[in-house]
């Protein structure tokens, strides 16, 4: 049933979208778009406004980092709409220093949002209000969510009795985070339920 | 005349009325506010960024400590995600053992957040009341996993154990007991004069507000849209169940407090049938490659033990994908975005908390209300720190 009405949504869009949208999917019941930064506000105006679509809700955006690709940073956009009891994914993918287009003007929700995305990734947006960062500390350098980001960070803090304030101090750790490599062939065999039946067979 | 200069006032982070680690940077002309510019962050731990340095197992228990007020309603969310890269179908049992806890979690969230928007306009009463009744939910908390908040219960394929029977009588116990305590609450708050003052036309939000500024669960069923992701996109058994979507109509504080006294009727509702209906059978899937397997088994089977050794260290390994899956957490959607590359460790977790969203719409609930009025509406808005800054 939900997977019908996607079908038609994602027929539909890629009719009425077709030089915008460079290729769409639908995966575990979800509709994933993908689409460049040039595009995005244009895709997204039209998604909401659209009386056929109605994406009037932005859920999340969220931003991953594949630091290994030419291609650093990905952004996936999340809408929803009501009327049509429907989601869509919009995803766009660009270098390190690429600016993306703010859609502040269309959801004003995404304010807080891109500000978290530029606080996490440092990726700039233009023409929002006012990016400033948002859950990080005052003054705080650096970029948390990165995949080069170390998970300890750089700086601890804490109260010295000696200056009567808080201050801040290089991390030091006794011993360092421990990342073990899990990568081993284990497979398992299908033994313990070959057991369990045995079992039920001989209380049979 | 004397001219009047605006002036900006600091609310905050260590306020009784601001639920939490919440700094506001009020700026004011005479009493009125002008502006509001929440700093938040103050609780920001790194859930993302620690998720994915965690296998799955090890991740699930951050997700209690986002919205501490309903734990298992956020575990949830992400035992779903996992659920749904994984392609596996937990047994029927612990769906309905998922939506009593669930349910359970609405109710202590819900009496959390009304008794404390009471207190915050004034009135001690109700939030006596009120916590006497989350003790006991958490107690059932704690029978059920162990821990009254932390309860790390929800597990990929179920639920980690099966309830105590006697737990289950208790729970219908409290079922019969609890309306009359909803009763008492109304009786002290819906036509109390203070406090319909203090509510009534405070914080308006209308239907396309409520949309455009991403809000969910009961600040846009306050508004008057009827939206329910248990409704109209059910997980678990939510389709067989009976119960309602009380909607508002004026879209302001009192509505909201209004929607969530009948939400924690309908819970119990729900948590009714639940019981009346509970199924028998196995609790976690029995893919013995992503539960672990039992106490009784590990003392007997080599195998056993090399598989409970192998899933609490390395884990099991998740098919790649992105996958968003969401719940009707008590304060709004609560969804999770998960991307996996294959390995036992997610790639990446977005969370999305409601709380996010609604916090972020302060400025333009709060302009033009008097100073006075930044308690009430903060409470109606139902933040808790845990999850909007994660």
């Amino acid at each position: 049933m939900i997977n019908q009405n996607l079908n038609k949504i994602e027929k539909l869009i890629n009719s009425e979208l077709s030089s915008k949208i460079s290729s769409s999917e639908i995966k575990f019941e979800e509709l994933l778009f993908k689409t460049s930064v040039s595009e995005i506000t244009e895709v997204i105006k039209f998604l909401k406004l659209d009386n056929r679509f109605k994406f009037k809700q932005l859920i999340d955006i969220a931003a991953i980092d594949y630091p290994n690709e030419e291609k650093r940073f990905e952004l996936v956009y999340l809408l929803l709409s009501i009327e049509n009891n429907a989601r869509v994914k919009i995803s766009i993918k660009f270098e390190t220093n690429e600016k993306i287009p703010s859609i502040v003007k269309i959801f004003p929700s995404a304010n807080w949002m891109e500000r978290e995305i530029f606080d996490m990734y440092g990726i700039k947006f233009i023409n929002h209000p006012d990016l400033r960062r948002i859950l990080t500390d005052y003054n705080f350098k650096g970029h948390p969510l990165r995949k080069d980001f170390p998970l300890t960070g750089f700086n601890e803090v804490r109260y010295s009795e000696k200056e009567k304030k808080v201050i801040y101090e290089p991390v030091k750790l006794e011993q360092n985070y421990r990342n073990f490599d899990f990568s081993s062939p284990w497979e398992g065999t299908k033994y313990l339920k070959e057991v369990k039946e045995a079992k039920k067979n001989e209380e049979n | 005349m004397k001219k009047t200069k605006s002036m900006t006032l600091n609310f905050g982070p260590q306020h009784p009325a601001a639920h939490g680690v919440l700094r506001l940077i009020l700026e004011l002309e005479g009493e009125i506010v002008e502006k509001a510019d929440p700093h938040i962050g103050l609780l920001h731990r790194g859930t993302e960024k620690l998720i994915e340095n965690k296998t799955y197992t090890q991740a699930l228990p951050y997700f209690d400590r986002l919205d501490y007020v309903a734990p298992m309603n956020q575990e949830h969310a992400f035992a779903l995600a996992t659920e749904k890269l994984l392609k596996i179908e937990i047994p029927i049992r612990a769906k309905y053992i998922r939506v009593i806890f669930c349910e359970i979690g609405r109710i202590l969230s819900h009496i959390l957040n009304v008794t404390t928007q009471a207190l915050d306009v004034g009135a001690l009463t109700p939030s006596l009341w009120g916590f006497e009744e989350r003790e006991t939910l958490m107690t059932f908390y704690e029978r059920a996993s162990g821990s009254r908040l932390h309860a790390n219960y929800f597990r990929t394929g179920g639920v980690h154990k099966d309830l105590p029977t006697k737990l289950i009588d208790d729970i219908g116990k409290f079922c019969e007991t609890f309306p009359k305590i909803i009763n008492d609450l109304e009786d002290l708050l819906t036509e109390n004069r203070i406090f319909k003052q203090r509510n009534v036309d405070i914080g308006l939000v209308s239907k396309k507000e409520a949309l455009d500024h991403s809000f969910t669960g009961v600040m846009l069923r306050g508004s008057g849209i009827p939206w329910d992701l248990r409704k109209s996109q059910p997980y678990e058994c939510y389709q067989d169940l009976d119960f309602k979507i009380p909607v508002g109509k004026n879209g302001d504080c009192y509505d909201r407090y209004l929607c969530r006294i009948e939400e924690m009727r309908e819970s119990v509702k729900i948590i009714k049938q639940c019981i009346k209906n509970l199924p028998k059978g196995p609790v976690k899937t029995v893919d013995g490659k992503i539960s672990p397997p039992n106490r009784e088994d590990l003392k007997q089977s080599m195998e056993a033990l090399i598989h409970h050794f192998k899933l609490f260290t390395e884990g099991f390994r998740v098919p790649a994908g992105n996958v968003y899956s969401a719940v009707e957490a008590p304060k709004g959607e609560f969804g999770v975005y998960l991307i996996s590359d294959g390995s036992n460790r997610p790639y990446r977790c977005k969370i999305r908390a409601p709380g996010f969203s609604h916090l972020q719409a302060m400025d333009f609930l709060i302009k033009g209300h008097m100073l006075a009025d930044v308690p009430a509406v903060l409470g109606s808005l139902d933040i808790v720190f845990g999850e909007v800054d994660r």
